[in-house]
């Protein structure tokens, strides 16, 4: 209860009126810890981490440069906002977070050398970072030889845990099921198309579709088709779908391919207005360079879109467009690359410490009450309770909401019966 | 002015340089993290060798030396792997016991191709044969016909792509772009603490020295006179009596071998392997660092390694966003105004005034200075 509250009252997103209202007879309650001014470094830091008695530093390890920059972009901005949030709020446990920015430049042996440069020369307390599964897959190893602690933001396969990250973004199937399962009921789909990128996370995620097509739905799964990264010819599929006229085209094509993806869809005459398309890999940053008019009327399923309405949300937009320029367009993934710096203070403060050892361990449980999705907390595995949702794509590259789950979905990494 | 030395003086001090700084300062001076990194960018040495007796002597241009970086890396990688995957490590997995990205990819038992991996020796003999029996095919293949050249260059090339086009589809098989993460063992002895890294870098470096010896000797052998003939004027070699295709071939197949053991030294000292090491760009990065040390001399290729890479790290820790281009200039900058790189700077600039200011206080030996020149001859 004490804990709620706090989280509550150190949220920027909170109303003056909740606030004042509804935190104020809860403060006697707070646990000394959190609420000490600035404890001393010894106190907090037992195992020689870059944290002095006025800063705690922290690493930011994407791509700035190579093929991957043009989507890691956007998580770097998400975290460099929520820093300077964090620090004009006072910082963590007093201290004001100093940050320090490596190139992973879309080579997975760099982010690999890059996060042991941070963690051994630099020790830093955290480190918010990596973007492909590939990336993550060479960071990991370091992460838990060196004992650091990793915020992971992307939408990603599942089949992994480990005490050393906590995965913002959706694992497969809480993405997936949730918007195959609106889908169905709502088209009525039977029979189902499967096209992706040929590599881990699409293959992992249309394994997981099929099983729950096959064994859930009680549909068919007519054709599963994969393309090499940065592919740019679908002609042959698109003939193929419209040979066999699915009733939802299912797709997890990554990066620069589904700019001539769609193109290609509405060259050979497929309207999407007709034509059920469920895509999980096309957030506002994709459509930025598919164009509205290609992709309007197909459905995205992750668990945020710019265009949600909520209080959160409509503090977060603004203040990112005001750093990065109006022109940004927020995307999925750069709003979960938002959660990691508060999930990470938000640890800090309530374990009372920078030690990696305690932030994994005080890590389940952890409720953050800004995010601009909505309530979000950190399960057992390590990974995000969020909701699914189900957007529409418009022609002025935003998404509409249709559909939204209840309730929070579970975080299930290693799901039972879709293996 | 031939000299049947296997050094001659000003050769034997330089290899002498290199060793202090490899053996005495660089592990003295760096913490083990940075000669970690040092020990990453010396695997790449291993390649710019093979490309200074290939490209440097041979005349030979190609563009596909990730290739067989990749195949000896990926050799010593599956062996690595194969012991990280032990059924007690594996436990989670549907199918324990097997790699865990063939356990993602619904294959349930070992692929037959991968089951000799599990015994070192046949690892070793591996990377050495594997690469290299390779390059012997692409190399019969092309040479016989007298394919060389650019059109040489271009099908390196290709074959860079093929392979990494395969190594990324069989994701089963190879870990796909993922590559293979997580190597923990070598025979149980756990290669990820600190003290293991040295001595990894030590043994590392002990096989750049074997192999420097080996280049030393190609170089210096009749053999070595034949490469540079056949590269300033192949016919006349051939009218000679002399079977080119079989000298290139040689050459190409020592360039592999190098390279191989490079990759071997990599998936060691890096704990991984993947696809990004095999395609077009890195392979063109490693012709880069040849070029900058200078493609005639087996120290420069060495150094500039370990400059371009130093540069390459430092550059991007300073600024994360603008490094790339900071690099490039440097390329452009060593290629334009020093053709023959570093080695070129070294001999044209450096050491003739060295030699003098020796030579000003004692009286000259005869007949040494002019020798070392020899080499740095422009390749026209």
């Amino acid at each position: 209860m004490s804990d709620e509250t706090n989280k509550g009252l150190l949220s920027p997103f909170r109303r003056k009126l909740l606030m004042g209202m509804a935190a104020l007879p809860a403060i006697t309650m707070l646990p000394k810890t959190s609420f000490a001014q600035a404890p001393a470094t010894s106190a907090v830091n037992t195992t020689g981490l870059a944290v002095t008695d006025t800063e705690v530093t922290v690493g930011i390890l994407h791509s700035a440069t190579g093929t991957m920059a043009i989507s890691e972009t956007g998580s770097i901005e998400a975290e460099k906002l929520a820093i300077e949030q964090i620090n004009a709020m006072g910082g963590v446990l007093g201290r004001k977070i100093k940050i320090i920015q490596e190139d992973g430049a879309s080579d997975w042996p760099t982010f690999a050398e890059k996060a042991k440069k941070l963690l051994v020369n630099d020790k830093v307390a955290a480190i918010m970072g990596c973007w492909t599964s590939a990336s993550r897959k060479a960071v990991l190893p370091v992460m838990e030889q060196y004992n650091g602690m990793l915020y992971y933001p992307t939408f990603y396969e599942g089949l992994e845990q480990s005490k050393n990250v906590i995965y913002t973004g959706q694992e497969a199937t809480q993405q997936i099921l949730a918007g195959l399962n609106w889908i169905a009921k709502e088209k009525g789909a039977k029979t189902f198309f499967f096209i992706g990128s040929d590599y881990i996370w699409p293959r992992t995620s249309n394994k997981i579709a099929r099983k729950h097509v096959e064994n859930v739905l009680k549909g068919k799964v007519v054709g599963e088709e994969y393309y090499a990264l940065g592919s740019t010819q679908f002609n042959s599929v698109i003939n193929k779908i419209k040979l066999t006229k699915p009733d939802v085209i299912f797709t997890d094509v990554v990066g620069g391919s589904n700019v001539a993806f769609y193109k290609q869809l509405k060259a050979a005459g497929i309207d999407l207005s007709k034509q059920a398309l469920l895509t999980i890999s096309v957030t506002e940053d994709e459509i930025d360079g598919i164009g509205g008019e290609n992709i309007a009327g197909a459905y995205a399923c992750m668990k945020y879109f710019q265009s949600l309405d909520n209080p959160n949300n409509k503090t977060f937009v603004p203040a990112f467009k005001k750093m990065w320029g109006e022109k940004t367009v927020i995307g999925d993934v750069t709003q979960a690359a938002y959660l990691g710096p508060w999930l990470w203070k938000l640890t800090v403060e309530k374990a009372g410490s920078f030690d990696v050892d305690k932030i994994a361990a005080a890590s389940p449980g952890i409720e953050f009450k800004g995010a601009p999705e909505g309530y979000v907390r950190i399960h057992e595995n390590h990974h995000l309770w969020s909701k699914t949702r189900v957007g529409r794509a418009k022609l002025d590259g935003q998404f509409e909401l249709i559909y939204e789950t209840a309730d929070l979905v579970e975080p299930d990494p290693f799901p039972k019966g879709y293996q | 002015m031939t000299d049947n030395r296997f050094f001659n003086r000003s050769e034997f001090i330089g290899i002498l340089v290199l060793a202090v700084f490899l053996v005495v300062i660089l592990p003295l001076t760096l913490d083990v993290f940075r000669l970690n990194l040092v020990a990453k960018y010396l695997t790449y040495a291993f390649v710019a060798l093979g490309l200074v007796i290939c490209w440097g002597y041979g005349g030979i241009l190609s563009l596909g030396q990730g290739v067989f970086f990749g195949l000896g890396g990926y050799c010593m990688a599956m062996f690595l792997k194969l012991e990280a995957s032990s059924v007690e490590n594996t436990k989670i997995q549907s199918t324990p016991g097997i790699p865990d990205f063939m356990d993602w990819n619904q294959i349930t038992a070992l692929p037959l191709f991968w089951k000799p991996f599990n015994s070192l020796t046949f690892t070793i003999a591996a990377i050495i044969l594997v690469p290299g029996i390779f390059a012997l095919i692409i190399g019969t293949a092309m040479f016989k016909r007298r394919v060389g050249g650019t059109y040489f260059a271009i099908i390196t090339q290709a074959v860079a792509a093929i392979l990494t086009i395969l190594i990324v589809g069989q994701q089963g098989y190879t870990g796909g772009i993922n590559g293979m993460t997580d190597l923990r063992t070598l025979k149980g002895w756990d290669i990820r603490p600190d003290h293991a890294k040295v001595v990894l870098y030590f043994f590392e470096v002990g096989c750049l020295f074997a192999c420097i010896m080996i280049a030393q000797f190609v170089r210096h052998s009749k053999l070595g006179r034949i490469l540079v003939a056949m590269r300033e004027k192949e016919d006349r070699v051939r009218f000679s009596g002399y079977s080119v295709a079989n000298f290139k071939i040689f050459a190409f197949c020592i360039a592999a071998v190098f390279a191989a053991i490079g990759g071997a030294m990599f998936a060691l000292n890096v704990g991984f392997m993947s696809p990004s090491f095999v395609g077009i760009v890195p392979s063109i990065e490693m012709v880069i660092y040849t070029a900058v040390g200078g493609r005639l001399s087996i120290l420069g290729a060495i150094y500039g390694t370990l400059l371009v890479n130093f540069a390459k790290t430092s550059l991007s820790e300073s600024f994360p966003e603008l490094w790339l281009f900071g690099l490039g200039g440097l390329f452009i900058a060593v290629v334009l105004a020093f053709p023959n790189g570093l080695a070129g700077i070294w001999g044209d600039y450096v050491q003739p005034r060295i030699e003098r200011l020796i030579s000003s206080r004692k009286s000259k030996p005869a007949g040494w200075t002019d020798s070392s020149v020899a080499d740095g001859a422009p390749a026209e």
